[in-house]
Order: C-alpha cells, then structure tokens, then sequence
C-alpha cells in the first residue's frame, strides 16, 4: 500500500465511523460515550506523534489536558474572554511550556525522560490542586457553556448537550487526523520516525535531533491541550483529576494499545479504555483486574498495538 | 501565613532557628525516606538485571503488609506472618517476571511499562477483590513509645525503617560486588548475549532479580505499617517517589537508590517544615528535574555510551 | 438491602423498585458518564449518591437539565448552597461541623487554634470552611498546616504548630488514613493540647488504627456512632438502634456514618415517592422538598424550599474517644 491510500483510508474510515455510528445509538448516552471516545482520541493522537512517530515517552501528558481544561474554566471568568478563545488560549499556554521545558527534558534518555515527563505533569497538577482561591482546589469548578447550543436554539435548532458535543468532537477529530497523517508523509514526519530508530543515525545525516523532539513534543502538547478544553466545555465542571497521573498513564495505554504509531490505533485504543468502564460495571469489582489484565496482555501477544499488529496478521493471511 | 514561632523554652541556636525543630523534621524526612530507598532498592534490583522499570514495585510493598495484617489477624504470631507475607510476595514477583516480563522479551521500554502498569493495576485490584478496600495497621515491632532526642522524638518502629533499608542496601550491595551470582545479575544487565555465552543462565537472574526485588518491597510494607498504615492503594503514591529516588540516585547502584530515596524523604520533610507543606511534594519533583537537567544520569549514575 | 425490603414488602404504589447503581470511584468525568447513562439511558426517576462533591458538583448540571431529583450523600456545603431546584443533600455540611466544634471550645475556653488539614477534597472543603466560620465564634486560628491524602508522617507540620505561642487547641479536618496518623504523631510529640477530629473519621476502625493514641481526642459525629450510648427519652435512638442492628446483621461490618446518608438518602426518597403517589420526577421532586419531621440516622430533617438539607446542628453529637470507645460529651 501506498503512503497516500493509507491516509486516505484512516480518514475516509473515521469519517464514516462517525457519521454511522449514531445510527446504532439507542439513547444519547451513546452520544456522550462517542464524543468522550473521540476527545481522548484526539490527545492520544498527540501521544502518538511523540511516542509512536518520534519515540519519546511522556508519563505526563494530562498536564496539557489540565491546561486545556483550565483555560476554559478560568478565561471567561478572569479574563472575559470567549470561550472560543480559551481553547486557544489554552493551547497557545501548552506549547510555550512544551517549547520552554522541551529542551532540557528531551536530552534525557527513556527512563530518565519518563521520570521528568512525570515530574512536570506532577507539577502542572500540584498547581491546580492547591491553588484553591484559583481553581476551586480538590472539588473542582464550574466552566461556562460554550454557547454554541444558546445560539442553535435562536435559530430554532435543539440538540442535546450530549449529541452536540459528539458531532463537535467528532469534527475536531478528523481535523487533529488529518494533519497527523499529513505530518507522517511530510519530510519533517520522515525525520521524527527516523529518530524513533535511531537517533545516532538520524544526526548523523543531518536531522537536527533536538529540534524534531521538541516539535513533536509541543505538537502532542497542543493535541492534549484542545482535548483538555473540549472535556472541560462538555463537561461545564473540571476537576484537577483531568491532569493527574492516572489520566496520563491512562492516555498513554490508549497510544500503545491501539498502537502508538498509527492514528487509527488512537482512535481504537481509546475507543477500548474509554468504553470498556462501561461495559465492565457489570463486573463492577473486577473492573481494575481485567483492565491490568488487558494492558498486559495486548502489550505480550500484540507488541505493536492492536491495529498494526491486526493489520499485519490479516495481510499475512491473504497472501 | 502563621507568624514565626516565638521561643518558648525551646532551644535555639540563633533566632528563629530551632534545633529540636529541625532535628524532628530530620527524624521524619529519614523515616520516610527510608521507605522510599526500599522501593528505589526494589526498582534498581529489577533495572538493573533487566533494563525493565517495574511500576508494581509499590505493589509488592501493598502486599507485604496487607497479607501480614490479614495473616496476623488470622491468628499467627506477628514475626510469622511477616516471613509469610515476604514468601508470598516473592512468589508474586517470580510468576510476574515469568508470566508477564519474560514473553515479552525485546519488546520497547515503551511496552514494558505499561506492561509494569497493567501488573500494578491488575494486583491492587485483585488485593481490593481479595482483601478489602480498609486501612489496617499492625503492632509496631517494639512498642510505641516514642525515643526523645534533643528536644525532638523518634518512634522504634521509625529505626526498624532505616535499618531495614540500611540492611538491605548492605545485604545488595555485598551480592552484587562479593558473590558470583551478583556478579552474573550484572553481566546479565550489562550484555545479556555475552553473559550467556560465558555460560550464565539469563532467565534465571532475572528471576532471581525479581524475587529479590519483591522481597525487599514486601520487607518495607511489613516495616512501615505500623507507622503509614496500609490498603489495596499504598502502592502508586510509593511507586512514583521510589522511582523518583532511584532515578535521583543515578538508576543503577544500590547506593544510589537509598541515597536518592533518603534524599526525597529529607526534601520533602524540610519543604513541609521550612517552606510550604502543600508544595513538599512539588518540591522534591523541582529537585529531580533540576538534578536531571544538569546531570542527565542522575547523581551516582555513570553515563552510557551509545550503541549505534 | 433496603431495596429488597421495600420490593419484599410489596413495591411502592404497587411497583417495584428498580435499582441501577454505578460506582463514580470519586472520578469527576466518570460521574459525569454515569449520571448521563442513568438519565438516557436507565431512564431513573431519581438519584441517590455522590459520594465525594467533585463528583456530585460534575452531576448537577445533568440532572438539573433533565429535571431529576438527586440526594447527595456528599459533605460540602456548596452542593446546596445556593440552593439548587433538583439537588438535595443528606450529610451534615462540613460548615456545621466547624460550628459545632468551635461551641465546644467555646464551653472549654478555647478560643486559639492551629489546623492540620488535610489537601483531600474533603479535608480542603472543611480546612476552608473553619477559617470562615471563625470568627463567629471568637476563635483566633493562630498556625495552619496541610498534607497530602497519602503522607505517610505529619511529625514536621505538627511541630511547626506545636511551635505557636499561646496554642489551646488543635483541629484536623480529614479522610482517610490522614487523620489517624496525625493522631499518632500528636502523640509521639507530646503535644498536651486538646485534639479535635472531623465528622470524617467517623467509623469505629479510626479508634483501631490511632490506638492508644486516640484517647481524649474530640469529634462531632452522628447519633449513629453511640446508638447505644443515647438515652432513652433520645428521639433519634430507635432509628439509629434499627439502622445498626439490620446492617450489622446483614454486612456482618460495624456501621459507618456514611452507609447512614445513603439510608436517610433512600428513605427519604421512598417516602416522597408515596407521598407523590407517581414515578414523575417532578412530584417526587416536590415532595422531597417538603419532607418534614423525618428522623434519619444523621438527625431530625426539615426541609424547604431555601433549605435542602435541613439538618440543623443538633443532629451532631460530640464524642470524646475514651478506653478505645466514643462516648458522648454532654
């Protein structure tokens, strides 16, 4: 297959996923599952440039998340801003800290940059958590309605909440799609993922190393960022949970799961981690073993992902 | 906030300084970081024979002193069902590298940690299946009458903390650099294919490793608590800064990991007594990343060349 | 249990009660996922639960667009205040428990105090509400500290307090493993002030686990906790007594205050769905609102239209942990 069907195919499918999937919905509670599945999407597809095209691991990406979610909490209330421009706002804040703490942390190999990834993701979560007069702390706070459905209604038009923000997200998907696949066939995307092999050879025909890192890193940071705001904003109440470690280790098995290279493998690995609470509250107390069970299992049997490995499997088979 | 504290018969050495008052944020950075160098002792033990970051490593201290509460609650003595927790965690530790580390051999470090993390998910689940979602606590070793030394106090079960992981960082540090199965776990680390061709069963060290690993972490779960208390959850919030410490202390030694793992507890002591106690823990973070940006490798670590 | 009592005993109005239940595990969005699920799918005439306020604040905006009744059996007093139209609350707020802890300084003549609170959601809410509340009842609070929920040792914040001139008293508002190991570590400090603890550490096992270290240490609590301490002439003694003795038998665990909300939560519910004599949740929802007189294991309920609570601070009793048992102060 060629690169360009390739990209073709992911975005052609996802884009039907989208708009058929409601057909099976029997209530909106399956809009308000999809649109969560698609926003940890769209941050898992941040993960999979930096972890998947450029190989470097982050274990605390849900900080951006919590800087995307915060923005749209505290902008419209401190700064008037609209909301519109809080997710902006949000990401622009996100990539100045990526660029900013990318330098020194991207030097560092594996399991030291794991470490530091964590340390800032830690940090960005501490602030939220303790500054209370701020962030309203612990409990959370209100964020204010994008407006989108106030405005819908005056022309008539009534959507629920849930099916609004399955159609919005849905759209900022294939968006987020689609310049990830752009960037995996563009020379700056075929020099990330000559890192992810080798980043001695990578220098040594002249890719500036440090800095594909540090592009990928605050492209992911933005990804996250953007998903943060969308929870926040669908959610109209944030707590600092967004941007724990829970949340970032949750959304890096999503990356890997799926399979951290490949966009779609974002999409199906989210698709399992955020569905699979809901299937599994008939076991109600087993929910975590099986979880573990599953993580590790995919990652023995499947090493790529899900889908890659699927992929791979299914061509073998035809030939 | 609060006004500098008067002086009301403490004893000071200059003003506003008191020395009963740093002696007893000494008592409680060391005690608490001895529990990290423990788990920083398990994550080296493990890194160090197969290049994997086990982030169940706080598991194995959930475990050690959940199944010696439940044991002792059961009715064995106290120091029995200590040895039987540490047996059992130890058999957790070998069918978790047999079961999960080993089929996945030469998969990405990427993959192995979420592999750790699935293990360290799937056993606080299974604990809170198996045991309960309470706190429990067990008797200290040697009562609690606390020991007062200038002006500040230590609990005995604070010293059982730090000698454990004194013991334990002797007790490693003599294998790897005096006995020759030490010395087989690190050629292990150092190139696997070479140590197998001078004869030296791989899979068997990193068994070994991960017994060891499992015992060390259960022996720091019977330790702390009577002092931290345990439940199904202790493990993460350990994991992370036992990690932090042995990333602290350069990942490799075993002087590294309990220096590093002290380091934090004494960071984050000294922070809540002298700066902030809501920002101890933000603290000992700032701390690592600013080590790691000037010394990539951490304190003690020595830096790898790179294998093109 | 109750559900199948209730169904065992004929239903409500002839139906039987369905209970869908899902566990929000304190998580903000997953609560968020469950109340939408309830709502659209379970299509509930009614929610009890929300057990932690993140979680609950995260819910109100469904239920409230749906027009659901909702009874929340979390502390902070921001879930009814101001006062929602589709949200109740069982649980004293943590606002009342600071009231009633300063009135019993206030009998002692305590009047200076350090807090160590806890950075958990609950121990920040009530750490929050205490400073406010202060001043109402001339109480100085002259050293405040905090920890995480999972420290393991508290030794350096309670010296730094310990250090403050003119200290009477010490206050811990905290869950969780928290304030048992701050009761330790006043303790093994020899700090010779009065301690007081939250309504959080209500449950027997906070005795087992401070041990010794627990006695003289004072707390507002809910009649349920001395169900068999109360006098007979109490009002609330044979609710409470009922309470203990069918979730003991039926859990073989000892009561915690909290399975007591979810109780009051339910009974409340039940009665205003008879009294409605229909699954409309707009009835229901009236009639919650109107119920009054109901003895409930957290005390004597009253509500209204600008009070969805309607407890007020004579459903707390302060104990005082004496010979590894809670007795009753007054």
């Amino acid at each position: 297959m060629s690169g360009l069907s390739v990209r073709t195919a992911t975005l052609l499918a996802l884009a039907l996923i989208v708009v058929l999937a409601p057909v099976l919905f029997p209530s909106s509670f399956y809009y308000r599952v999809g649109a969560l599945i698609f926003v940890n999407g769209l941050a898992t597809m941040g993960l999979v440039i930096l972890v998947g095209y450029a190989g470097q691991v982050s274990l605390g990406h849900a900080g951006f998340v919590g800087i995307g979610a915060y923005a749209c909490a505290l902008g419209p209330v401190y700064l008037g801003l609209p909301q519109i421009l809080c997710v902006v706002l949000g990401a622009a804040i996100s990539a100045l800290l990526a660029f900013l703490v990318g330098r020194p942390i991207l030097k560092l190999k594996a399991h030291y940059l794991a470490v530091a990834t964590l340390g800032l993701g830690i940090l960005i979560y501490m602030v939220i958590y303790n500054e209370g007069w701020l962030t309203g702390g612990p409990d959370g706070m209100d964020v204010q309605p994008l407006g989108v459905r106030e405005l819908l209604k005056d022309y008539g038009i009534k959507v629920g909440s849930s099916e609004l923000w399955y159609w919005i997200s849905g759209v900022v998907l294939l968006v987020g799609a689609f310049v990830a696949l752009n960037l995996h066939n563009s020379p700056a995307g075929r020099a990330l993922r000559s890192l992810h092999d080798s980043e001695v050879a990578a220098s040594t025909i002249g890719i500036d190393v440090a800095r594909m890192k540090l592009t990928a890193f605050v492209i992911s940071s933005v990804y996250a960022s953007v998903a943060g705001s969308q929870v926040a904003l669908m959610n109209r109440f944030v707590t600092p949970d967004v941007a724990g470690f829970i949340h970032s280790v949750e959304l890096l098995t999503m990356a890997v799961l799926g399979g951290a290279a490949s966009v779609m493998g974002a999409v199906v690995g989210a698709t399992i981690l955020t569905a699979l609470p809901q299937v599994l509250t008939v076991f109600e107390d087993f929910e975590h073993v099986l979880l573990g069970l599953i993580m590790m299992l995919v990652m023995i049997f499947l090493r790529e992902g899900l889908v890659p490995s699927l992929a791979r499997r299914m061509r073998r088979s035809v030939s | 906030m609060a006004p500098p504290p008067p002086n009301n018969g403490r004893r000071t050495d200059r003003q506003g300084w008191h020395m009963s008052e740093f002696l007893q944020f000494l008592f409680s950075g060391i005690t608490v970081g001895s529990v990290y160098a423990l788990v920083a002792l398990g994550f080296i033990l493990i890194f160090n024979a197969s290049g994997v970051v086990n982030f169940a490593q706080g598991e194995f201290v959930m475990l050690g002193g959940m199944i010696t509460y439940f044991t002792y609650a059961a009715g064995v003595p106290l120091a029995a069902a200590a040895v039987f927790a540490i047996v059992v965690t130890c058999v957790v530790g070998v069918a978790l590298n047999k079961l999960a580390i080993e089929p996945a051999r030469g998969a990405s470090v990427v993959a192995l940690i979420i592999i750790t993390i699935g293990a360290s998910i799937f056993l606080r689940g299974l604990a809170q299946v198996v045991f309960d979602k309470q706190l429990h606590r067990f008797p200290s070793i040697s009562g609690d009458d606390p020991i007062a030394i200038g002006g500040a106090t230590i609990l005995p079960q604070s010293l059982w903390i730090v000698g454990g992981a004194l013991a334990a960082f002797l007790a490693l540090y003599l294998f790897f650099a005096r006995t020759l199965t030490g010395k087989a776990v690190v050629a292990t680390a150092n190139n696997k294919l070479a140590a197998q061709l001078v004869g030296i069963g791989t899979n068997n060290m990193m068994t070994l490793s991960f017994a060891l690993a499992a015992a060390v972490g259960a022996l720091g779960g019977v330790l702390m608590t009577p002092i931290t208390l345990t439940s199904y959850d202790v493990g993460l919030t350990l994991a992370l800064k036992g990690f932090a410490g042995a990333i602290l202390g350069g990942m490799g030694s075993p002087f590294g990991a309990l220096v590093g793992g002290l380091l934090v507890g004494l960071i984050e002591a000294m922070t809540a007594g002298y700066i902030s106690s809501e920002y101890k823990d933000a603290v000992a973070f700032i701390v690592i990343l600013l080590v790691l940006f000037v010394m990539p490798n951490g304190l003690f670590g020595r830096s790898a060349l790179e294998r093109v | 249990m109750l559900v199948d009592e209730i169904n065992a005993a004929g239903g409500v109005n002839g139906e039987m009660i369905q209970l869908v239940m899902y566990d929000d595990g304190a998580d903000a969005n997953k609560a968020r996922t469950f109340a939408t699920r309830m709502v659209e799918d379970d299509e509930v005439v009614a929610v009890v639960g929300g057990s932690s306020t993140g979680a609950t604040m995260a819910m109100i905006p469904v239920f409230e667009e749906a027009g659901i009744p909702f009874i929340s059996l979390a502390g902070a007093v921001v879930i009814i205040d101001p006062v929602k139209k589709w949200v109740f609350k069982t649980p004293h707020t943590d606002r009342m428990a600071c009231g009633k802890i300063y009135e019993d300084m206030n009998k002692r003549g305590i009047s200076k105090i350090g807090i160590i609170g806890g950075t958990g959601g609950f121990g920040k809410s009530m750490h929050e509400q205490c400073v406010d509340v202060a001043p109402d009842y001339g109480i100085d609070i002259v050293a405040q500290e905090t920890y995480g929920p999972k420290d393991a040792d508290m030794t350096p914040q309670l010296t730094k307090i310990a250090g403050t001139e003119g200290l009477q008293a010490v206050l811990n508002p905290g869950f969780g493993q928290g304030p048992a190991i701050v009761t330790r570590n006043y303790a093994q400090l020899g700090i010779d002030v009065p301690l007081y603890q939250s309504h959080g550490v209500a449950s027997k096992s906070f005795i087992e686990l401070a041990g010794d270290a627990a006695e003289g240490v004072r707390l507002p609590a809910s009649a349920l906790l001395v169900a068999d301490k109360l006098p007979d002439s109490d009002p609330q003694k044979s609710v409470v007594v009922a309470y203990r003795d069918a979730y003991e038998a039926a859990t073989g665990e000892p009561v915690s205050t909290f399975g007591g909300h979810a109780y009051d939560g339910f009974k409340i519910l039940i009665a205003a769905i008879e009294r409605a004599g229909s699954s409309d949740p707009a009835a229901i929802r009236d009639e919650i609102e109107k119920t009054t007189g109901f003895m409930g294991t957290a005390g004597e309920v009253n509500m209204s239209p600008t009070d969805h609570l309607g407890l007020d601070l004579s459903a707390f009793r302060m104990l005082e942990i004496k010979d590894g048992d809670w007795t009753l102060v007054e």
